[in-house]
């Protein structure tokens, strides 16, 4: 995977404003902490995540990677004793304000879930669920259109172009976690948030999903969580390496795989642990 | 490898390894055979109460006719002639029946024999002919054949449960009236119906007159209000404790324990419950339905609660982060995808519970809906009876005819029962989904 904009890239740094024209922050998280009851499950986060390019999270299993994930759209808000401070942000605006709607945030950052989940209606009705109820589409033929595009974004739709009103559960599950790509990208978000969206696939769906990955960078901007070092280092441009519960390091992609800085990225990159 | 030849242990080991082999299969034909032994007991007691209720029920839905020549005497329906609907319905139909029965039966000229002959036609005849003659006034003047409806006795002796060979004293149809019916059998003006009667009418005093329409139309009309009252609280409360509750609040705990509770306690709790708020304290109509439909729906309130929650903890989360990601709000989440997942779990427990509430006496007793009720209800605030203590009171009667009554309401409870139960199925079937 060709990335020119690796060599110029300035590695992590708080600082908008020094920021080349080319990368934005999107999301930003700052000294972000969370608590589960009396766990304390991350420790002073502190990251960028740049507009149109993919950042993996990886780590060991409970390393705080996935609950990161789901602070960036508030999925943590339904877990019961579930804390959360410090500040978060999408295009400046602090998504724990009183004044977010929650319902309309995760509308803009959208998530893909580890095991495939569409819901038990037709392929049509999972895609257009979104934009139905966001009332994204005024007539019939604006959602259908909205629906198409989807599918066809996700290379979903020659596939199944002759069977849009079968359950979509009747899909394999590549398919169906394309689907449900197809429905996260049918609200148009801004994010698109992927809780290790390729472990319950083979290795094939695995290559077709990874290189709907890179597609979808040049409109989203994707946060993905992944056990699989080599999908990281094959679909991400920044990496974030999470131990116990602190952000250890986070840097260009290439960087972190080929001279991390710390001991730790070291071990679990080379395989030590994890 | 050992040698086995030549290592005594392990042959040893190999013997009693084999004997534990053949004692494990052993047990486990052993344990198949006491499943089957049970399965094969429980269900020859259930053939055994099915074909007692049948054989002792069937024949309550026939009953027995004889035709008499009638004459409609103008001087007894009409004496002023006028033909009006009021003096033609308040008329004594019963002077027609006793002419009748005084032409046709050979030696009932004395009281004594008249009223022998009377007692072999049923006491509700007299209405039957009544409403022929208000269907059609033309006949007052005439003579015609009519099938009236025999007495309980004489049905009873057609179907063969009053023995001829005992004294005349020890049964209940005397030898003049044993005469005058085999007279009628053979010259062919018996015949056998079927007892529309039975299924629409309405209780009464008279076996042969006796109907559990009324009973069917209470239960209906307390089964409504049941399903109105406890299906949207019941479901209602359980989807707010599945969803919305704060988990691990004492408060909701103790709900929770408390409706697991409630459905333990013994029906007739709820029936004193109901006769204290309900008739005492907000002086709500006795007998009626809509009291019997509320206490009932206490009732089956936890069972409906505890049934939604299990179909809605059924439903995988999965769904419930699927629609959240992209953007529905909890109520959303609910409506659109836990609660159809959920609904044949629902429904299933809530026709459970509802059959439940059907096949109910107890409170009901309490309630006063155990009243001798003759009218069929037209609305949830008449008084009404249902078909559980219809059964009830017609097995307290001591009449042999009411035997055969009793037998076959049990048989319709029971296929009202084994209806909603088919429903239940078949609601499970049509709605369940795949994930």
């Amino acid at each position: 995977m060709a990335n020119t904009q690796l060599q110029d890239a300035d590695p992590r740094d708080g600082a908008v404003s020094s920021r080349p024209a080319a990368r934005r922050t999107k999301m930003a998280a700052r000294d972000v902490n969370v608590f589960y009851g009396d766990t304390h499950a991350l420790k002073g986060v502190d990251l960028d995540v740049y507009e149109h390019e993919v950042t993996a999270f990886i780590g060991p299993s409970g390393c705080g990677k996935s609950t990161l994930l789901r602070c960036l759209n508030r999925m943590n808000d339904m877990i019961e004793g579930c804390r959360v401070s410090g500040e978060m942000t999408l295009d400046g605006r602090d998504i724990y304000s009183r004044d977010i709607d929650v319902v309309q945030l995760r509308a803009e950052i959208g998530m893909v879930f580890q095991k495939p989940n569409p819901f038990p209606k037709s392929i049509y009705d999972n895609v257009a669920y979104g934009p139905r109820i966001h009332g994204l589409a005024r007539t019939k033929s604006d959602l259908d259109e909205i629906v198409l595009t989807s599918l066809e974004k996700t290379g979903l739709l020659d596939e199944v172009h002759d069977r849009l009103d079968q359950p979509g559960t009747g899909l394999s599950g590549g398919q169906q976690q394309r689907l449900c790509i197809a429905r996260a990208i049918a609200v148009s978000p801004k994010v698109i948030l992927m809780d290790e969206p390729c472990s319950a696939l083979d290795p094939i769906a695995t290559a077709r999903i990874e290189e709907l990955i890179d597609e979808l960078r040049e409109n989203y901007t994707i946060v993905i969580v992944t056990h699989n070092m080599q999908q990281a280092a094959r679909v991400s441009q920044r990496t974030a390496f999470f131990h116990l519960g602190s952000l250890i390091e986070m840097d260009e992609t290439e960087q972190v795989f080929t001279s991390p800085k710390n001991e730790h990225t070291q071990g679990y990159i080379t395989g030590r642990y994890g | 490898m050992t040698d086995l030849a030549n290592d005594p242990t392990a042959a040893r080991e190999a013997a009693s390894a084999a004997a534990r082999v053949r004692r494990r299969y052993a047990a486990e034909r052993r344990f198949r055979l006491y499943g089957i032994l049970a399965i094969g007991a429980a269900l020859s007691f259930l053939v055994l109460l099915l074909a007692s209720i049948v054989l002792r029920g069937y024949g309550a839905f026939t009953a027995t006719e004889v035709e008499l020549d009638v004459f409609f005497d103008p001087a007894v329906l009409d004496p002023s002639g006028a033909l009006d609907r009021a003096t033609l319905g308040g008329a004594d139909y019963r002077r027609l029946i006793i002419a009748a029965v005084g032409d046709r039966f050979e030696g009932a000229e004395d009281r004594r024999a008249k009223r022998e002959a009377l007692a072999m036609i049923s006491t509700g005849a007299r209405f039957d002919l009544r409403d022929m003659v208000l269907e059609n006034p033309g006949i007052v003047g005439t003579t015609r054949k009519v099938w009236l409806q025999t007495s309980a006795d004489i049905d009873m002796l057609r179907k063969g449960f009053i023995t001829r060979e005992v004294s005349e004293g020890e049964r209940r149809v005397s030898d003049r009236q044993l005469g005058w019916f085999d007279s009628l059998a053979a010259d062919g003006q018996v015949r056998t119906v079927f007892n529309t009667r039975f299924l629409t009418g309405g209780d009464s005093r008279e076996p042969e007159r006796a109907g559990i329409g009324g009973a069917i139309v209470g239960s209906l009309f307390t089964m409504l209000v049941t399903l109105l009252l406890a299906f949207p609280f019941g479901v209602m409360t359980a989807v707010y404790l599945e969803e919305f509750a704060p988990k691990n609040n004492k408060w909701v705990d103790l709900i929770e324990v408390n409706i697991n509770n409630l459905a333990a306690v013994p029906s007739i709790v709820f029936g004193l419950l109901g006769l204290a708020v309900f008739l005492n304290f907000f002086e709500l109509p006795r007998s009626a339905p809509v009291v019997g439909g509320m206490t009932l729906a206490l009732m089956t309130l936890p069972t409906i609660i505890i049934a939604t929650r299990s179909a809605l903890k059924a439903v995988p989360p999965s769904i419930r982060e699927a629609a959240l990601g992209v953007g529905a709000s909890s109520i959303q989440v609910v409506t659109h995808h836990v609660l159809p997942l959920a609904l044949p779990g629902i429904l299933t427990g809530t026709i459970i519970g509802m059959a439940q509430a059907l096949g109910e006496t107890a409170p009901l007793l309490m309630i006063g809906m155990v009243a001798f009720i003759v009218d069929i209800p037209g609305g949830p605030t008449d008084p009404a009876t249902v078909l559980p203590v219809q059964i009830f009171l017609w097995a307290d009667s001591p009449e042999r005819a009411f035997v055969e009554k009793t037998a076959a309401a049990i048989m319709v409870l029971l296929f009202f029962l084994i209806l909603m139960n088919a429903i239940a199925i078949l609601l499970r079937r049509r709605f369940e989904r795949r994930w």
